[in-house]
């Protein structure tokens, strides 16, 4: 069957994952992205390329071509548990438009044998690509980082025009459960107006009812070093606590969306 | 309507001086019982054993100090001090004795002892010299036994030591008919003995001892009320001598007759689980379905309005400390084994009744809510949970979970019922089921299941047939040849069996041998009263006097067998990567990393054995420094290479743990090698032997007595605990464990199985999270678990309770079936908990 024969380039897949989308979930991470973000605690996923990063000191291969029926096998596994909880498959990466042709194919073959969907993206790509994926799509959590489009790029590499005008096209369309995600990352958009105005922007947005404010960390870090890269954000700490919960109520106050720290 | 209320009571006050009273001070050692049992042991001289052990509890009932603590409303202490414990040296005695000097300062479950009581415990001993039920069991075994003892293959330690316990009364017909009740059904059957009845002898003389241990126990409830009375009258707080003076009219009441309130239930219901564990030392006295008999009594008095909700909560809590002040001293190397002070006294909540159907009740939750206010280890709170469990029952569950106490234990109906069925216990009796102590399954009230009796440790014959079954210079075990000339994996397999097989078959030797020497020396009429059909056959549940009867022995280390086999098939006979003449040597040597004890003994037992066949006699301190030459010498730096290098092949060959279908079968497989053969033996009592897969924490100390193992693991350290992956082995998540789990035979494993599994906190946050782990749960068993327990705790919390053990006093962790204090846990115990895979991230 051809789509179960559709290659793709993967360079994680993580069972268990009960922080991204509702329910036990197997999160498949895409390699490829189009975006470098500068907190980006995936650096590995950022190259398509096949890369060797070190890991604690040892030389590891990120990165594998497998089909979507090798996926699936894995994804299967734990399907018991996504009946019980009401999870499934979980796409993320990277970015999973940038292997349109992939993550379409296993997003249609685990909606075709009853497994829930869900995909973590920026939606930077052209609305067609995106539009294909989403009948078979449960869930769409889309990030949202920022309204300004110079802030936007100087911190990512990308203005986020394109990316505002799909969220306001894939909320029109009706055809997906979307959920805002917004990155809180100290010194890019931590400040009470900038989280307030993506959360007036994603009020707009019709049938969007909830917004997960993901606090910044530093787990990814020692993997620039892994990849001989620099990280960036050295000297940023992580929001605290009392901080995001301000965040919480102000977007409570501003919105009538439902608001959670965390995924 | 709801069928039941899940509203939330307060903790009160009270319950938490209770607590704090209780923790005070280090527990303590007295001597009352064991003086009291050997007085009444000196008159009795030629009596019939049973009436001896009858008169003997009624002398230590009727002298035996009483004590009210502070604020309490459900009275009956064993000792003054709180968390004390009693003697029992008709069990045995020798091991306390060698420990006196020790025992307050030793590493897992301390005792103060004062000059006074080691004083008199030693002058009463010295009666117990030849008369224990260990020594009589030890002239029971067979030699071949007691070597395979002294090489740490198995240990029945347990009831070698000590009493059975590992029962639940038929706690409703107390609270029914009290034991004024139960007098007078033994006494009618009495009167029924004809005297010439071929069993007149001892029918005759049980009955009386069931009706002597009854009045005993209605004398110690009349001593409880006098106290109460005098402390009342002496009472200048009006409110507590109205407390006083309502625990005197209870206790004039039950357990003489049957409870009339909830109140004399709860009252009633603590005489019958103290007064069991007087009159014997066993442990896992397991009050079962105590949402199930309380309820009626519950029902009546909320509705009549004569108590209200919160007050029945106060009066659950109450007993849930009560439950924590009983305790037990056990010999040092046990103490390791079942760290914690812990009584496994397990109680279940939820599950079906006979029909099948549901029965959560209010008092379901408040059980649960009770642990949660109490915040104690005991009672070792379990839950049934089945495919009509109310999601609101598990959620309150998963709320407990989350506290990181290590309570609730879930079990699965769905594969214990139909595997007690397949031991011949009725549909009826299987699904009104509760476990007892750790994880073990039976029917209340008609079981005598010899839960634990034993551990038996499955890596040690895979030693032995890399040895051709010598262990330290000895042939303990049957030659299956060398192992080097083995040609092929089945080969190597079987040699395993036979190893297997032989050893089990003097496991069966030592528990018959035990079981016997109970039956001749410790039967106990009190506990036979309140058991089916003790009272109809005339016997005492040890003499065969139960409806159902078993013995479970626990075999542990699946997980490091199965991983074991599999590298061993795959790296020699499937790949050929290494020889076995290598493989061999590296565990010889414990692949060069680190020469310990066991490694020495097995060299100086190799080299003394050599000697002797050349007719040389070796003296231990030559030996020992030839067996450190033969070592260095060994361990080239070439050879050491070699060793690296296979233990980087082991690591790459997979593990059981993570999903992998082929080695899962393996570990299936592995696990009938000890759960299918003892199937086939027989106890004296009538019953068959059923296999448990499960450790308490013996994990670790038997891990100290096993060698190096195929798969990787260095001598000494613990072996897997329970059915559960070897720690750290499993890298996949918690949903790769349970699966590979769940792969193995669970309802074969009829004494129970142990899934432990280690959550950092956030796993369980928010309702989200509740949801989540009740799914994790609920999966599990829908792929046939059979029992799951969990840690909530972040590993950083574990490291710095190491470092201040005085700011985690009340840190409670699950152990291997039941919770523990973790500072009160040895070193290495607290390090193999750290060290388990933390899940969830």
């Amino acid at each position: 069957m051809e789509l179960l024969e559709t290659k793709g380039r993967i360079f994680d897949i993580q069972r268990y994952s009960i922080h991204d989308g509702k329910g036990i979930r197997t999160i498949v991470f895409l390699k490829g992205c189009v975006l470098r973000c500068r907190w980006c605690c995936n650096p590995e996923s950022q190259e398509y390329d096949i890369q060797t990063m070190l890991v604690d000191g040892k030389p590891k291969v990120i990165g594998r071509d497998v089909t979507v029926a090798q996926v699936m096998e894995e994804v299967e596994k734990d399907r018991g548990y996504y009946r019980r909880s009401g999870g499934g498959l979980t796409l993320s990466g990277g970015e999973s438009l940038c292997q349109p042709d992939f993550a379409g194919a296993l997003l249609t073959v685990a909606k075709s044998r009853g497994i829930g969907t869900a995909m973590e993206s920026m939606a930077c790509a052209p609305y067609e690509v995106i539009e294909r994926l989403l009948p078979c799509l449960d869930t769409y959590l889309m990030d949202i980082k920022h309204i300004n489009p110079q802030k936007h790029e100087a911190f990512t590499g990308r203005r986020n025009d394109l990316m505002l005008e799909n969220a306001r096209r894939v909320a029109a369309s009706g055809l997906t459960e979307l959920v805002i995600r917004v990155p809180v990352i100290p010194t890019f958009n931590d400040t009470p107006e900038e989280i307030a105005d993506i959360a007036r922007f994603a009020d707009k947005l019709p049938g969007v009812k909830r917004i997960h404010l993901l606090p910044y960390h530093r787990l990814g870090q020692d993997k620039y070093d892994g990849l001989g890269r620099q990280y960036l954000l050295q000297d940023i700490l992580p929001p605290e606590n009392e901080h995001m919960q301000m965040l919480k109520k102000l977007v409570e106050n501003v919105s009538g969306l439902q608001c959670r720290i965390g995924g | 309507m709801s069928k039941y209320d899940s509203s939330k009571a307060p903790k009160t006050e009270r319950i938490t001086r209770l607590v704090e009273h209780l923790y005070a001070r280090m527990p303590e050692i007295e001597s009352a019982r064991a003086v009291l049992l050997t007085e009444s042991y000196r008159q009795t001289e030629g009596e019939p054993v049973i009436l001896r052990r009858a008169k003997a509890f009624a002398h230590i009932l009727e002298n035996i100090p009483v004590i009210i603590r502070e604020g309490e409303l459900i009275v009956g202490s064993t000792t003054i001090a709180p968390r004390g414990c009693q003697t029992y040296p008709e069990f045995s005695y020798e091991w306390l004795e060698q420990e006196f000097d020790t025992v307050a300062s030793r590493e897992a479950d301390p005792f103060y002892i004062s000059e006074q009581a080691k004083q008199e415990i030693r002058e009463a001993d010295t009666y117990w010299k030849g008369r224990t039920t260990s020594e009589l069991a030890t002239s029971y075994m067979a030699p071949e036994t007691l070597r395979a003892m002294a090489h740490n293959i198995f240990t029945p330690g347990n009831y070698f030591y000590n009493g059975v316990g590992h029962v639940t009364v038929k706690y409703e017909e107390v609270l029914a008919i009290g034991f004024e009740g139960i007098m007078e059904k033994a006494q009618k059957a009495l009167e029924k003995c004809g005297f010439g009845d071929a069993d007149y002898a001892t029918r005759s003389r049980f009955l009386q001892a069931v009706i002597i241990s009854c009045r005993a126990v209605m004398g110690y409830a009349r001593r409880y009320a006098e106290l109460a009375e005098r402390e009342a009258a002496a009472c200048r707080d009006s409110l507590r001598r109205g407390e006083l003076l309502k625990i005197a009219e209870n206790c004039r009441r039950v357990p003489a007759r049957g409870a009339e309130s909830f109140y004399e239930a709860c009252q009633s219901f603590w005489f019958v689980q103290q007064l069991l564990q007087v009159e014997s030392s066993g442990h896992s006295i397991s009050p079962g379905r105590f949402d199930q008999y309380m309820y009626p009594f519950y029902k009546k008095d909320l509705e009549s309005g004569a108590i209200t909700r919160d007050f029945a909560q106060e009066l659950i809590d109450c007993i849930w400390v009560k439950l924590n002040d009983l305790n037990k001293c056990r010999d040092a190397d046990s103490a390791k084994g079942f760290a914690g002070y812990s009584l496994f006294q397990n109680l279940i909540v939820g599950g079906q009744d006979e029909q099948g159907l549901d029965v959560t009740n209010d008092l379901s939750f408040m059980c649960i809510d009770a642990s949660m206010h109490v915040f104690l280890p005991q009672p070792s709170l379990s839950i049934r949970v089945w495919n009509g469990s109310p999601q609101e029952l598990l959620l309150r569950a998963a709320e407990l979970t989350r506290t990181g106490i290590g309570l609730p234990a879930y079990y699965n109906d769905e594969v214990i019922i139909p595997s007690l069925m397949s031991r011949g216990v009725s549909l009826e009796d299987a699904r009104t089921y509760n476990i007892i102590g750790c994880v073990e399954p039976q029917k209340a009230g008609k079981t005598w299941g010899w839960h634990d009796a034993a551990f038996y440790n499955m890596c040690r014959p895979l030693e032995l047939v890399f040895t051709n079954g010598v262990d330290c210079g000895e042939q303990i075990g049957p030659k299956t040849g060398n192992v080097e000339e083995m040609k092929t994996f089945e080969e190597f397999y079987d040699a395993y069996k036979t190893q297997m097989n032989y050893f089990l078959s003097l496991l069966v030797n030592a528990d018959n041998a035990i079981d016997q020497a109970h039956a001749e020396r410790a039967p106990l009429p009190f506990l036979a009263g309140m058991v089916d059909d003790c009272l109809e056959r005339g016997l005492t549940c040890e003499q065969g006097g139960c409806v159902y009867n078993f013995t479970g022995p626990q075999g542990f280390g699946i997980a490091n067998v199965a991983d074991s086999l599999y590298a061993v098939k795959t790296l020699v006979f499937d790949q050929g990567k290494v020889s076995m003449a290598d493989y061999k040597k590296a565990l010889f040597f414990n692949y060069g990393k680190g020469v310990n004890e066991l490694v020495v003994s097995q060299v100086a037992g190799k080299l003394a054995r050599e000697l002797l066949e050349r007719g040389v006699r070796p003296d231990s301190a030559s030996l020992a420094a030839a067996a450190g030459r033969v070592i260095a010498e060994a361990v080239t730096p070439a050879e050491q290479r070699k060793f690296d290098g296979l233990l980087k092949l082991i690591e790459e060959v997979g593990k059981f743990g993570n999903d992998i279908e082929e080695i899962d079968r393996f570990a299936r497989d592995a696990a009938y090698t000890y759960t299918k053969p003892l199937l086939d033996y027989k106890n004296p009592r009538g019953g068959t032997f059923q296999a448990g897969l499960y450790p308490v924490s013996a994990n670790v100390p038997l891990g100290a007595q096993t060698g190096a193992t195929p798969d990787g693991r260095l001598a000494g350290m613990p072996v897997a605990d329970g059915v559960s992956p070897s720690a750290g082995k499993d890298v996949h998540g918690p949903t790769a464990a349970a699966n590979s789990v769940s792969a193995l035979d669970h309802g074969i494993a009829s004494n129970g199985t142990l899934f432990n599994q280690k959550f950092h906190p956030s796993a369980l946050s928010g309702e989200e999270g509740l949801h989540n782990f009740v799914s994790l749960v609920r999966t599990y068993f829908d792929r046939k678990g059979s029992h799951m327990q969990f840690n909530v705790v972040s590993r950083e919390t574990l490291l710095d309770a190491q470092k201040h053990p005085e700011n985690y006093k009340h840190l409670v962790v699950r152990v291997a079936g039941y919770s523990a204090l973790f500072t009160t846990l040895s070193k290495s115990l607290q390090d193999d908990i750290i060290r388990r895979t933390e899940q969830g991230f």
